[in-house]
């Protein structure tokens, strides 16, 4: 690295701009990852922290929408709880509602009709669970929009009021909306049309006959692996694992692809411009390099030099761009859906890193062909 | 300074290479493709003794710059052998050239010569790190053999051509190299600046055992030589004696 080190210093100016290239698009690396984990949690949140293993859909359901969409009843329950590996199976019932709080703010709320006590009843930060018929538990993020403990929702045209009991432990948004949990009688009988204005009583809720819901969501047993086919044959649904799920919350699918062909595109910008910078400079360098091969360099330490150079320049800037990037993101809007994880920023940087180092590779090889006797006879 | 006893290039010399300098046999080189074809070494054979300083003089395209190239295992001679120190080149492979080369030949080029983001002293070290030399190498003494220790600390963009040469004349001997070739070492040079740099490449054959061969079109720095040989069309005849 001897050579590599006195040429960064000597052409500074041009490693400079090269450099400046890379920190920009670490970046812009780095607000894509954000704005990709913030768009996720929005749209899944809700979903991931549940102890689901997969979720079962009425057979047919289209996959955009499917949650909403799709209609199970108890017979396809029950099949599901008849399943080998199965630790315990529930209806879910999921729906979007416009609220309006007691205060008149408006807000946005996906209703999770869940059995209270079951495996899906999330686990809070504050307040108590799931229970009285107009009992709901909100996501933390709810707190944002003015929803305290005690609000009461009323939700817009049919008039059913529902008061907040709880918050759950983090985010948990579906569909870039924030979840409400609600007892699973109390979501059919909004479900139904047939809610009344006002507080749904006791009455109301035995005298309903409406027992379906949107999906099944299994637990397997622990270290089990369930075999989905089998149950969708017994059941007559169309299962995913919960992570494939995902896709069937609104939108989620179109984000995603959306922003993954964005960062696909700026590795490949990245490797491209990296690889045009070194071949230039590799071409100016050619005499000097033919000199350095007539006197005897070996084409190992020169190419492993010109790797070097790479690295650390690569290296450098990378690890400035996404230090940038991270201050950027910390002072992004709360409105944005932006979150700073660890794991996929990391991945980033080692893409932009390494694709930046294939670049580099393909044209540093160049040195490999300059032929040593092109020192001789001045500018031949 | 001439030595008139020594053999004259030509076809002449006897057939078993010396064992020290460099020795060239019945060298023949083609170069270019198809209907283009240069002979530009036609059956040249050439001795150079440790000490001697040689100079090849001749037109432009005569076959000087491939003469260099075959004697610094650069380029192979379709057919002779080239002896340096007594290792037969053609036994050598691309690499373990490359390393020969590094230890046993220094070359002087033209121009571009330097490293242009290097200074005087990271030249010289930078050779004695490729060939694993010692940690204790101190590139200013060599550089004060040429002359040229106060600007150590000076990249080539700041030399003038003569400093610049002299510096290339220091890194050539970094490994101790007992063969030299230089290829119009004073092309950008005023007479002055060429004299000097010359006589320092005379000095160091002198000095140190340095078999030296020079190609130059420069006739005024000929009186430093020992022998100068001419290149006509890719054959080697004998020059004028030396004055
Ligand atoms: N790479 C090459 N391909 C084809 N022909 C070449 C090549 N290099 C040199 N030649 C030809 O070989 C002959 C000898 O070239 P060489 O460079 O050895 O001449 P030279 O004596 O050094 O000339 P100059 O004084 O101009 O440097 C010339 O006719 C030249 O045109
Ligand atoms: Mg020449």
């Amino acid at each position: 690295m001897f050579l590599a080190l006195r040429e960064l210093v000597f052409a500074r100016g041009r490693f400079s701009l090269m450099g400046g290239v890379i920190a920009l698009i670490a970046v812009l690396m780095v607000m894509l990852s954000g704005l990709s984990s913030g768009l996720v949690n929005d749209g899944v949140s809700g979903l991931k922290a549940m102890p689901v293993t997969a979720f079962a859909f009425d057979q047919g359901t289209k996959t955009d929408n499917a949650f909403s969409r799709s209609v199970i009843d108890d017979q396809q329950l029950s099949a599901w709880r008849g399943v080998e590996g199965v630790a315990a199976a529930e209806k879910m019932g999921v729906g979007m509602a416009n609220a309006t709080t007691d205060s008149g703010k408006q807000v946005d709320l996906t209703l999770f009709g869940v059995e209270p006590g079951s495996f899906l009843e999330p686990s809070r930060s504050a307040g108590t669970g799931l229970g009285d018929t107009d009992g709901i538990v909100v996501s933390s993020t709810a707190k944002a929009e003015g929803v305290d403990l005690g609000t009461v929702v009323t939700l817009d045209r049919i008039g059913t009021k529902l008061k907040v009991v709880g918050f759950t432990e983090g985010q948990a948004t579906f569909g870039h909306v924030d979840v409400a949990y609600l007892p699973l009688k109390t979501w059919q009988l909004i479900a139904s049309g047939r809610a009344a204005a006002g507080i749904p009583s006791a009455a109301q809720l035995s005298a309903l006959s409406f027992d379906t819901a949107s999906v099944v969501a299994v637990q397997a047993k622990p270290g089990a692996k369930l075999d989905l086919a089998a149950g969708d044959t017994a059941a007559g649904t169309s299962s995913k694992s919960l992570s494939a799920a995902f896709d069937a919350s609104p939108g989620y699918e179109a984000e995603t692809m959306t922003l993954s062909m964005i960062q696909v595109f700026l590795y490949a910008i990245c490797a491209l411009v990296v690889g045009a910078f070194f071949t230039v400079w590799t071409i100016q360098r050619k005499h000097e390099i033919a000199v350095l091969r007539a006197i005897g360099a070996s084409t190992g330490y020169l190419l492993r030099d010109g790797l070097a150079q790479a690295a650390i320049l690569l290296v450098g800037f990378t690890a400035l761009g996404v230090a940038a990037g991270l201050g950027l993101g910390a002072a992004m809007p709360d409105a944005m859906p932006f979150a700073l994880e660890a794991a996929p920023i990391a991945v980033a940087t080692t893409l932009t890193i390494g694709l930046g180092l294939i670049g580099a590779a393909v044209a540093v090889v160049r040195i490999s062909r300059i032929d040593p006797l092109n020192a001789l006879g001045g500018q031949r | 300074m001439t030595n008139p006893t020594f053999p004259v290039a030509g076809t002449g010399l006897a057939g078993t290479p010396q064992s020290t300098g460099l020795s060239i046999r019945h060298a023949v080189m083609e170069l270019g493709d198809g209907g283009t074809r240069v002979t530009a070494l036609d059956d040249v054979s050439l001795d150079a003794a440790p000490g001697e300083f040689l100079a090849i003089v001749g037109p432009s395209g005569s076959g000087k710059s491939s003469l260099l190239a075959v004697a610094g295992a650069l380029a192979t001679p379709d057919s002779g052998t080239v002896t340096v120190h007594g290792q037969d080149l053609s036994q050598l492979n691309q690499g373990r050239r490359a390393a020969f080369r590094l230890s046993n030949i220094g070359f002087v080029f033209q121009s571009g010569n330097l490293i242009p983001a290097l200074t005087a002293a990271d030249q010289l070290r930078l050779v004695n790190r490729l060939a694993g030399g010692p940690k204790t190498f101190d590139p200013i003494a060599l550089l004060e053999s040429v002359g040229m220790a106060h600007r150590a600390g000076n990249r080539p963009g700041q030399l003038s051509g003569g400093e610049r040469q002299r510096v290339g004349i220091a890194r050539a001997l970094v490994t101790g190299a007992k063969l030299l070739l230089v290829d119009e070492p004073t092309a950008a040079l005023d007479r002055t600046r060429s004299r000097e740099v010359v006589e320092l490449l005379a000095r160091q054959s002198h000095e140190h055992g340095v078999a030296t061969v020079m190609v130059t079109h420069d006739h005024d720095v000929l009186g430093y030589c020992d022998r100068v040989v001419e290149m006509v069309d890719g054959r080697l005849v004998a020059a004028a004696p030396v004055a």
